[in-house]
């Protein structure tokens, strides 16, 4: 290392205010490292309040300009918040962007940290330690790509429907993919939402018909993503797009197989379990596509092997009962995941009897009850499909806040339950109790929603219900079920009569959100939501370039909100696509071919099949396209022959020594 | 110097994507952990070259934290279960040239692991503290100075990885 010429390094220690400045004494970390790191070539070190802000920026480039500096060194903050920041200031300033570091003595230092002594001395260690690796930092260019103009939206609820609105409408095409027969997703249950009280489907289904008509998009319903290769600009994506035994060029959607289907089935997605469906069917009236779909495992025909009623009546001949799935390969530029969140399974919260005592329903259930289209024709009854309830309970948070289930609040709740409320008081007539831990009714005209449901008469109970029975102990309990709280405010014990409970159920994750995180290479928080990449200032996009997170699969959300993410993001999707070209890290691994002796050990470690052993030379060479730039095969290499720019074992050492440096120093001057 | 006032010297390599993220998140949610460690951000546990740890440890590191996604969660697919193997290996290796294997420890922790990032962070130290100063390198023990070290370690590393063909 010594053969090489003597950099120029400039070191910039940030207050961050009181940031970094409340902890670590900042002039002592820079006068030290103007005295000590000056053998290694640090000609000037400064300390400033703000190094990001715009004078601070100054500074450096002024210095590059005035002092030579060939390296910069900025102690400050996560290189994930400003490490782009100071590298565009190198690059104004004539400075190759990559011979910037950063020295996070905030996130890993000031802010964990309590002893001021301590960590100053943490800090000038991390200072040392990024000095000796920029000075082996090399000159590095943003590598070019071009960005495919495709979009692919995963999940047709209201967050996908909308970003691939967006989208088509700017006049860029969408891949809309949905699992279900139709698009919709949990909206399309629902029937009325809150505050506004508007029908639900009214609202929604113009949405669905736009997206179902829309020349720019491509719907692909009953079908599901199974691989995804590439990188933002250049994803390729496999879409399994299930058989639906019918031809859809062929099917104009009349229905009539429906009706002569033989074979009745419980919904249990759409209907919540309700209702009946035929084998063959369309989810609800409105579905978009209008096509329906063969059931497999319970039409007649696949189960006995005769039937085939269906086909018999279909005017048009579509029925095709030999249709299998078929593989679909797409190539898109970016993609947004918007596939929403499950219900929470209120049998878990065993005291509350959901699924043992009959008249327990749960949210979506009384969704589908109190919906014109529903199994009751709108109609609120009890399980047994005819009295109309005299006393209604309805529980909030079930399932959310609550240690033994969820920790975090499901958002959308207790509005729901406000909803409910009013929509049994309206229709039915009953007295109507609420029993919530705290209230939250944020946003826009939500309190006032509440303020509403209050004066219609409806009772509220402040207190965690402990337990829905039909155990009665008094006559007036006996056939009824009965509620016992802590009314925390009247601070007593309740026993509540009840005809019917409501269960206001929170959201989760996706039961699969995992899995399908791990095919689109980003990760889930603690709780399953998946990971925006900063929860204030960037809550659609995700650590993963070109992938993009909308609606409750982020985290439960409202109505509102989702389709506010899923603008948010298409606008980011067409930001990159007017673009054109997107500019990636130039970190990649390459090979010097004199000193591969083509042992192939490297050959068996690339997961992206970037590396190609060329049998000709007997050598490796790696393919820079599909290299991501990992370095595990760099690590492999026994020759030493794979060098990985950016984190190559020069930078990586020379930090070590950088790191550990500070620790012989102050050992050393212990022992004199 | 005795245990009570030993206080260990700590590499740690991160994950740009999993671990850094989550000492990021520690930091945001200034959660408290241990001095000890410094870190060293790579694009994956993967890139982790044996020698990096053995270069740590010869020349004043008491002990190397290595951390990384959880298994199947591998921003690069399955280049987690290399540095696995590799960590395995090691700990054999460190056995063979008489140092305790306990003073490299391998971690997992998620992008939205900050708390368990700290918690583990101030329990290796602790672990650390247990075993005592290392020594490797220092100046009653092997060579006093960096460059000392340097030359000593690059001969030995180069003569290391010269396989047989």
């Amino acid at each position: 290392m010594s053969d090489k010429k003597q950099e120029r390094v400039g070191v910039y220690v940030c207050h961050c205010g009181s940031n970094i400045a409340g902890t670590v004494d900042v002039v002592d970390v820079a006068n030290w490292a103007a005295e000590k790191l000056r053998h290694q070539g640090v000609v000037i070190a400064r300390e400033y309040k703000f190094m990001c802000s715009s004078l601070g920026q100054e500074l450096i480039e002024k210095d590059i300009k005035e002092l030579g500096l060939t390296r910069v060194v900025v102690a400050a903050c996560s290189p994930h918040l400003h490490e782009k920041t100071f590298r565009t200031a190198a690059k104004k300033a004539g400075l190759n962007p990559y011979l910037v570091e950063l020295a996070s003595i905030r996130e890993q230092v000031s802010w964990v940290h309590t002893d001021k002594a301590v960590a100053t001395e943490k800090s000038k260690a991390v200072v040392a330690g990024a000095v000796s690796r920029v000075i082996e930092n090399v000159p590095l260019e943003e590598i070019k790509v071009p960005i495919n103009p495709n979009t692919l939206v995963v999940g047709g609820g209201i967050a996908g429907i909308q970003s691939a609105l967006e989208i088509a409408n700017a006049g860029f095409h969408v891949y809309l993919v949905e699992r279900e027969p139709s698009i919709g997703g949990h909206m399309a249950q629902f029937d009325k939402t809150f505050p506004t009280l508007d029908c639900s489907a009214c609202i929604l289904t113009p949405r669905m018909v736009e997206a179902g008509t829309h020349p720019n998009i491509t719907l692909l319903t009953w079908s599901e993503v199974t691989n995804v290769a590439g990188y933002v600009g250049n994803f390729h994506v496999t879409i399994n797009k299930k058989a639906r035994f019918l031809k859809e060029d062929l099917c104009t959607g009349c229905g009539i197989c429906q009706e002569k289907c033989p074979k009745k089935v419980i919904d249990e997605v759409y209907e919540a379990g309700l209702g009946y469906r035929k084998a063959v069917y369309t989810p609800f009236a409105q579905a978009v596509p209008n096509f329906p779909v063969m059931d497999k495992e319970n039409c007649t025909y696949f189960i006995k092997g005769t039937c085939k009623a269906c086909e018999k009546f279909c005017p048009t001949g579509a029925i095709d009962f030999k249709q299998e799935d078929q593989l679909i390969n797409i190539d898109v530029g970016n993609i947004i995941l918007a596939t929403g969140y499950d219900l929470f399974d209120a049998r878990r919260v065993s005291n509350y009897g959901y699924g043992r005592l009959p008249n327990v329903f749960t949210s979506l259930e009384f969704e589908r009850l109190s919906n014109a289209a529903g199994p009751t024709s709108g109609n609120i009854v009890l399980r047994d499909g005819k009295t109309t309830p005299q006393r209604v309970g309805i529980i909030h948070c079930v399932g959310s806040r609550d240690k033994n289930f969820n920790n975090y609040c499901s958002v959308i709740c207790c509005m729901q339950g406000l909803k409910f409320a009013h929509l049994v008081h309206e229709r039915t007539g009953a007295t109507v109790y609420n029993f919530y831990i705290d209230m939250r009714t944020a946003y826009k005209a939500y309190d006032e929603f509440y303020q509403r449901v209050l004066e219609e008469g409806t009772l509220f109970v402040r207190g965690k219900v402990a337990e829905v029975t039909d155990a009665a102990r008094y006559d007036r309990e006996k056939g009824k079920l009965i509620i016992q709280v802590e009314d925390t405010l009247a601070g007593k014990q309740r026993r509540i009569p009840v005809d019917m409970v409501i269960l206001s159920s929170g959201l989760q994750p996706r039961h699969d959100a995992k899995e399908v995180g791990k095919l689109f290479g980003i990760s889930c928080s603690t709780d399953g939501w998946f990971t925006e990449k900063h929860p204030k200032l960037d809550p659609v996009a995700t650590m993963t370039e070109g992938v993009y997170i909308v609606g409750c699969a982020q985290g439960p959300k409202d109505i509102p909100s989702s389709v506010a993410q899923g603008a948010a993001a298409s606008a980011r999707v067409l930001d990159k696509i007017l673009q054109k070209e997107v500019a990636l890290e130039p970190i990649k691994a390459t090979v010097d071919q004199e000193m591969c002796s083509g042992c192939r050990i490297c050959n068996s470690m690339c997961p992206f099949n970037a590396i190609a052993f060329l049998e000709d030379r007997m050598v490796t060479e790696i393919n820079p396209a599909l290299c991501q730039g990992c370095g595990t095969c760099v690590a492999a290499c026994p020759a030493g022959a794979i060098s990985g720019t950016g984190f190559s074992d020069e930078q990586i050492i020379a930090q070590i020594d950088g790191l550990l440096w500070r620790t012989l120093e102050v050992e050393e001057a212990v022992a004199e | 110097m005795n245990n009570d006032t030993f206080e260990p010297t700590i590499i740690g390599f991160t994950c740009n994507w999993c671990s850094y993220r989550a000492a990021d998140l520690a930091g945001t949610a200034r959660m408290k952990y241990a001095p000890n460690v410094r870190l060293i951000r790579m694009m994956c546990s993967g890139r982790l070259d044996p020698t990096f740890v053995l270069r740590a440890l010869s020349c004043g590191a008491d002990g190397v934290m290595i951390t990384g996604c959880h298994p199947g969660e591998c921003h690069y697919i399955e280049q987690n279960y290399k540095a696995l193997r590799r960590y395995l290996l090691l700990k054999r290796v460190l056995k063979g040239l008489g140092i305790e294997p306990e003073r490299v420890k391998l971690v997992w922790a998620s992008a939205a692991e900050g708390a368990r990032f700290a918690s583990e962070t101030t329990l290796f130290v602790e672990e650390i503290r247990k075993l005592g100063p290392l020594n490797w390198g220092k100046a009653d023990n092997g060579p006093k100075t960096i460059d000392h070290v340097e030359s000593s370690m690059v001969n030995r590393l180069s003569s290391e990885k010269e396989v047989p063909a």
